[in-house]
């Protein structure tokens, strides 16, 4: 039963734990290891396309291949790539900083995950099925309703399958932090990165269904004959919009706020200061995810809804630059007068904070509905968002990986190769992305697979590809720090960065059942206190007692499965009715084990205390 | 310690639902999940509203629905609902069988609502041609209602199910709070549908 006897019976063993575990720490790890392979096929897209738009007249792919291309490296990027790796950090911090054993739902918490990784399998077989989705990440009718192929089917099918696993994730994650935390831990003495997790949960409860319904609406559309988007039949493209823009404009809140917490902690900790303004970075946080959901239309400006819509979602659009500018004010004062300690954690969150603020100030332009019909569908767009989502989202995941590493993998990252990575990539990420707003502003449209020779944008794309090749140099060095790490490193303690919160008053990797004893929160930054008092770790809340475990199951996987497979059956049916076996087969193997779950006892097991004693692994 | 010990206590807590940890995240847990339902439906409801005019031929909102079945239906829905409160409050009372007793009758009348609606669309389709396919109406008019009817079938499969897993060994700390999220489905299922009523058939008809 015990993780840890698993672990010493080989490779086939270790796989079969990590296919039926439900312990969070795993899943990060499973999220992390997966969201990282996106990570890189999306790079490589990438890579592909600024290839393509290096010089004038380039066919280095084909037209048809190049819209494959943008679509799939945006798709990927945002669902499989930036939300796994984010879940990776929240299941691997959240349930240490509030002082849990588990999350509130392990099963579910698996669950979530293999959701994600089949949807995301899903997605990409398209690759070798004849052709990948080519519609753009935005997936507009009737540019989509009329794709030939079955690539949109692909898009449809995979994020549908993918985006219920977020959901439940984020239903676990809100349950943990309303329920699991710690006696003494209240709302306003949690760490802001549990603070974000809560408020992004919030987002992704509220956010997903609209996307789950825009998806059926698609899906049903292209495979069972609907007139939704279909404008002969009475139907409306502008639905699609609004639901993709409901869902997708909430979508880069949910990205970004976690890693605004991890920048908070990060930076209070290498300051060596309480965060600056507690109370006002949590008020930031809820009004940016308040009026995350007030925003969607100004990405339709030009749709035409009229002056007076356009005029409320810009001035709601230019609101959200408040409370992330109280952010920034008070990252900076948590430094100033601190004793500031430059490690590549620190490194990577002072690079984002003017990066991010570059890509905000050209939000507050975009905001601008009227401007916005200069600006709209140019590169200037392109450079805007990759400010926000590379400056902002993974520059917080380097920095957050840095910083939790030891707690994840038990051995602090190498310094010297952390800011060996760091340099090329912050300089190829301005390199890449501030001449593309130049690049728009001189006319060169986003998603058109090539440009002329004499329209002035060659060099500006040329500096543009070389910034590229810089930023993947600097992920090579990381993934390369990742391996030497693992090799050379000595076994970190339980504090490398003499932390201020609950997860560094644990041995670096945590035991499985976290906390021997619940911990004592007797204020915000509650380890620092006691230090502070000269203790050596966390007051216990309770005696040494039995510690309830749940079970480990396959069910998760099993349910997973089978919506891939009935993937399979609804993208195909389409040509040929003997596909509805697979639906059949599928809906059968998820149904079932749904039911399974349902009527068989769940009960999970105890470790007793003699046990803990004896092993006296837990601080 | 044994979890039977822990599960059936000799006294039952007066709210079996949330005694344990684990009935509690439930508890919390599903109602967030009805959050996410909710904008699901609003979701839906726009969608129809967006298409509700855009019809073909005579089939048109006024034209098809027939307000004498619709309001049968609400009614076996509105009172399946309040037999699950006396389930719920029967389940709080420690008494097994009579909570046994009112969820089979929410059974009942939940599937009296379902043939009701079956009927309706078979009506549709072979008196009116309707299809999914015939207009944006269609689509988004079948969407929605189907949208819940496939929640009613999946309710009531839910609500058996635990009806028949627990018949012999009773109420525990462990299924209460098993049965009681199945009724707050059941409940939303019930709240959505009165949206439908009225959104739907009311303002189809006068609107």
């Amino acid at each position: 039963m015990s993780n840890a006897i698993a672990q010493q019976r080989g490779l086939g063993a270790m796989i079969w734990d990590y296919i039926t575990t439900v312990d969070h720490k795993k899943i990060a790890h499973l999220y992390l290891v997966s969201g990282g392979f996106f990570f890189l096929i999306g790079g490589l897209e990438a890579m592909i396309i600024r290839i393509q738009l290096m010089k004038p007249d380039n066919e280095f792919i084909s037209a048809g291949l190049y819209n494959e291309m943008i679509t799939m490296h945006g798709t990927t990027m945002i669902f499989l790539a930036a939300m796994p790796l984010i879940f990776a950090l929240m299941n691997a911090v959240v349930p240490l900083q509030i002082g849990a054993r588990d999350v509130a739902f392990p099963f579910l918490n698996s669950l979530g995950f293999w959701l994600f990784l089949f949807g995301g399998l899903l997605l990409n077989v398209s690759w070798f099925t004849g052709g990948a989705p080519d519609a753009g990440w935005t997936n507009y009718a009737p540019l989509s309703t009329t794709s030939a192929g079955h690539g949109v089917d692909y898009y449809v099918m995979g994020l549908q399958i993918s985006g219920a696993g977020t959901l439940i994730g984020g239903i676990n994650f809100l349950v943990t932090i309303i329920n699991m935390r710690a006696p003494g831990m209240t709302y306003m003495r949690m760490p802001l990165f549990t603070w974000t997790t809560f408020i992004t949960s919030v987002l992704i409860l509220f956010a997903f269904p609209a996307l789950t319904v825009g998806l059926f609406l698609m899906m049903f559309d292209r495979m069972f004959g609907s007139a939704f988007f279909d404008v002969t039949a009475g139907g409306n493209e502008i639905i699609w919009e609004h639901l993709f823009w409901i869902f997708g404009h909430p979508e880069v809140y949910i990205l970004i706020l976690p890693l605004f917490g991890a920048f908070s902690d990060i930076i209070s900790t290498f300051s060596k200061k309480r965060l600056f303004g507690y109370s006002a970075m949590v008020f930031a946080t809820v009004l940016i995810g308040f009026l995350g959901f007030m925003v969607w239309a100004h990405h339709m400006f030009t749709v035409g809804l009229g002056p007076i819509a356009n005029s409320i979602f810009a001035v709601s659009t230019m609101a959200i630059a408040v409370p992330t500018g109280i952010k920034i004010f008070n990252w900076l004062f948590t430094m100033w007068g601190g004793s500031i300690k430059m490690s590549a954690a620190m490194l990577w969150s002072i690079a984002f904070i003017p990066s991010f603020t570059i890509g905000g100030m050209t939000g507050v332009m975009l905001a601008s509905a009227a401007a916005d019909y200069q600006y709209h569908d140019t590169y200037f767009v392109v450079g805007h968002f990759h400010y926000v989502i590379v400056g902002g989202v993974v520059f917080g995941i380097f920095a957050a990986l840095h910083y939790w590493w030891p707690k994840m993998f038990g051995k602090v990252l190498n310094e010297k190769l952390g800011h060996l990575a760091f340099w090329p990539f912050f300089i190829g990420f301005h390199l890449t992305f501030f001449i593309q707003h130049f690049l728009g502003l001189m006319g060169m449209p986003r998603r058109y697979w090539t440009y002329f020779e004499g329209q002035s944008l060659a060099t500006g794309n040329m500096i543009s590809t070389v910034g590229a090749f810089l930023m993947a140099i600097g992920t090579l060095i990381f993934l390369y720090n990742i391996v030497y790490t693992a090799i050379k490193e000595p076994q970190a303690s339980a504090d490398p960065w003499d932390g201020r919160t609950l997860e560094w008053s644990i041995p670096s990797t945590p035991p499985f059942y976290n906390f021997k004893q619940t911990p004592l929160v007797r204020g915000l930054d509650p380890l620092w206190i006691e230090k502070m008092e000269g203790r050596k770790g966390v007051t216990p809340a309770e005696p040494l007692g039995d510690i309830h475990m749940p079970n480990a199951s396959v069910l998760p996987f099993l349910m997973s499965l089978g919506l891939f497979i009935a993937g399979f059956g609804f993208i195909y049916q389409v040509d040929h009715n003997a596909w509805f076996i697979a639906v059949a087969v599928g809906m059968g193997l998820t149904l079932g084990s749904m039911l399974t779950r349902s009527l068989k006892d769940d009960l999970g097991y105890h470790i007793h205390k003699e046990d803990l004693v004896e092993k006296g692994d837990g601080k | 310690m044994s979890h039977d010990d822990v599960l059936n206590p000799k006294q039952m807590p007066h709210d079996p639902e949330k005694a344990t940890l684990e009935g509690k995240n439930k508890f919390i847990g599903f109602w967030m999940f009805l959050g996410g339902e909710t904008v699901l439906f609003a979701s839906l409801f726009g969608t129809y509203l967006a298409l509700v005019r855009s019809t073909s031929g005579e089939n048109t909102p006024e034209h098809l629905f027939g307000l004498e079945l619709v309001f049968i239906m609400t009614m076996l829905l509105l009172t399946s609902s309040l037999t699950s409160v006396y389930a719920m409050y029967h389940m709080k009372n420690h008494d097994f069988k009579k909570m046994q007793l009112w969820l089979g009758i929410t059974v009942l009348l939940g599937l009296g609502f379902l043939g009701c609606e079956i009927y309706e669309f078979y009506h549709y389709i072979h008196e009116y041609g309707f299809t999914f396919r015939s207009s944006a109406f269609g689509s988004a008019f079948y969407t929605l209602v189907g949208f819940h009817g496939g929640h009613v079938v999946f309710g009531l499969s839910w609500i058996v199910a635990l009806m028949i897993r627990n018949q012999k060994r009773g109420l525990n700390l462990y299924n209460a709070p098993k049965f009681y999220i199945a009724s707050l489905y059941w409940h939303f299922i019930d709240v959505v549908w009165v949206f439908i009523f009225t959104v739907v058939y009311l303002m189809g008809k006068v609107g």
